[in-house]
């Protein structure tokens, strides 16, 4: 099952945003200038870390509203007609985690907020460790051909 | 709250501290002391100690400076040399203050604290102004937002921390901090066991505000130490209040209500901070005071030996602002695609390039 049920424009936007969003949350660790990625041309705002940072919230927030309507269609109709692969059963756990250490993370930043400092680890360690799970499941449909979420019933 | 034992030196300024109102050695930590630093409190500022530093009193002798070594001698990084050999060597370098223990005109990760001088004319009167410096423990500190690891934090009573189990030292606190304060020390902590040779450069130290005196309800040994009574600390609200009514009192002026959207620490000074800036000895370099993260982050600076860690006293806008209006947009998002998707205004764009198999 090759062909994808739902609309192409869908897929591609959100494999460019996480694509973007791993990147620009990558960027989050002191990299860019280490690894001399601020000396190729067009690429100085990646030392940037307040610049980094700020993109990766727009990003997030295109992603936040892209998964919601998603999310409301597939409860609406799609799921009627469609069924989650296990691949993309397992994505789809992985992307909502994302999403919400994602939020929780955006929460503890807002001035007046302060959390346990063991929650701010849990929330940056899941939100780090489930982007590269995110990564090894998309590593393991694309070898296994199978990287649609969902296909037809 | 039960009787705490004194630090020598501690009881007058706690009865001066009770004198001002400021409250007993209880009131100093919102909670149970022992359970401070673990409460959760997602709730404004309310909870959080500030310290005011009345920039008139200080005589310039020391006793802080030498009090925190003390206090806090048990933290200092002790490196395991040779350091590792980093990729890539030209641009990760190692960063070793070890033997330079004694330095105390800075802030290395040996000296948390250390004292400024500014020689001022105002008015027609020269001033000569001593300025302790450390960390300013912002209200929303950048160095703990931006750290990718969770390693530093701000505590509910108000103090940002660096956790040296934690910490991979690769300087970004120090970057996007205002004022450049955390000091790195090479060949410590987590990043000699994980990818010692690709990823981390040691450990990052700054004044963690005692919190170890702290949270047993004792005062931070600088606050104790200090023969002039400088510094005094307890809810912010209250410090606040007793900085603007010295400031009021002296004709004088209050760095830290505003700074990087207000700070813990609050300088109340005869004299305009513009003129302390002017004059005091510092070389945080062209652009330690504008927006942290531009300058700094693009290799401007050179490192050597005795870097920049000397914290300049300019103005200094909120570094986290945009995120904080940012972040409405993301809270805003999903409930915006719900609506989108309940009222049906996806569907149309979702049901578009899918006609190839619907029947
Ligand atoms: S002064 Fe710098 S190190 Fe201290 S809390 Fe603010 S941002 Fe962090
Ligand atoms: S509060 Fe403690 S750690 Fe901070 S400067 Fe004072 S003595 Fe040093
Ligand atoms: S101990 Fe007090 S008077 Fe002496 S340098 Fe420190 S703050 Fe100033």
């Amino acid at each position: 099952m090759k062909t994808r049920p739902y609309p192409a424009w869908i897929s591609r936007l959100f494999i460019l945003l996480v694509a973007a969003l791993t990147c620009t949350g990558f960027m989050q660790m002191p990299l860019a200038k280490r690894y001399a990625l601020t000396t190729l041309p067009g690429m100085a705002w990646t030392g940037d870390f307040f610049l980094v940072h700020r993109i990766h919230y727009v990003l997030g927030t295109v992603l936040l509203f892209l998964v919601a309507l998603v999310a409301v269609n597939w409860l609406k109709s799609w799921r009627n007609w469609l069924a989650l692969t296990g691949l993309g059963l397992a994505r789809a756990v992985v992307v909502g985690g994302l999403v919400v250490s994602g939020l929780l993370r955006v929460y503890r930043n807002l001035p007046g907020v302060t959390l346990d400092p063991t929650w701010i680890l849990t929330i940056e360690w899941t939100h780090l460790i489930l982007v590269m799970v995110l990564g090894v499941l998309a590593l393991v449909a694309l070898a296994r051909r199978a990287s649609a979420y969902a296909v037809r019933k | 709250m039960s009787e705490k034992k004194h630090r020598t030196g501690a009881i007058s300024r706690r009865g001066f501290l009770k004198a001002l109102g400021v409250g007993s050695a209880g009131a100093l930590v919102p909670a149970a002391p022992a359970l401070a630093a673990q409460e959760r409190v997602p709730a404004p500022s309310d909870g959080e100690l500030a310290t005011l530093l009345d920039l008139s009193k200080c005589i310039g002798c020391g006793a802080c400076v030498e009090a925190c070594r003390e206090s806090n001698a048990a933290k200092f990084p002790e490196p395991v040399k040779p350091f590792p050999a980093m990729l890539p060597s030209r641009r990760a370098k190692p960063e070793d203050w070890s033997d330079l223990r004694d330095v105390d005109d800075r802030l290395t990760p040996y000296n948390w604290l250390f004292l400024q001088n500014a020689e001022v004319e105002y008015r027609g009167e020269s001033y000569d102004i001593n300025i302790p410096r450390r960390c300013m423990h912002c209200q929303n500190p950048p160095c703990a937002n931006m750290c990718p690891f969770g390693a530093a934090n701000k505590q509910v009573n108000g103090l940002t921390r660096i956790s040296p189990n934690l910490c991979f030292g690769g300087a970004k606190c120090r970057t996007v901090c205002p004022w450049h304060i955390p000091q790195r020390q090479s060949g410590v902590g987590p990043y000699r066991h994980v990818l010692p040779r690709l990823a981390g450069n040691g450990v990052m130290y700054k004044c963690d505000r005692c919190y170890q005196l702290l949270d047993k309800g004792e005062l931070p040994a600088c606050i104790a130490a200090c023969p002039e009574d400088v510094q005094t600390i307890g809810p912010r609200h209250e410090i606040v209040a007793r900085a603007q009514a010295l400031a009021k009192e002296m004709d004088g002026f209050i760095y830290g209500l505003e700074e990087n959207g207000g700070t813990n620490t609050l300088y109340v000074s005869p004299v305009p901070f513009e003129l302390i800036n002017q004059a005091i000895d510092k070389d945080s370099g062209p652009g330690a005071n504008r927006r942290a993260g531009k300058k700094s982050g693009q290799g401007k600076r050179k490192r050597s030996p005795l870097g920049p860690g000397k914290p300049h006293m300019g103005p200094v806008k909120d570094v986290m602002a945009d995120e904080a209006n940012l972040a409405t947009a993301a809270f805003i998002a999903p409930v915006a695609g719900i609506a989108a998707g309940v009222l049906g205004l996806g569907s149309k764009l979702l049901n578009k390039g899918e006609g190839d198999h619907e029947d």
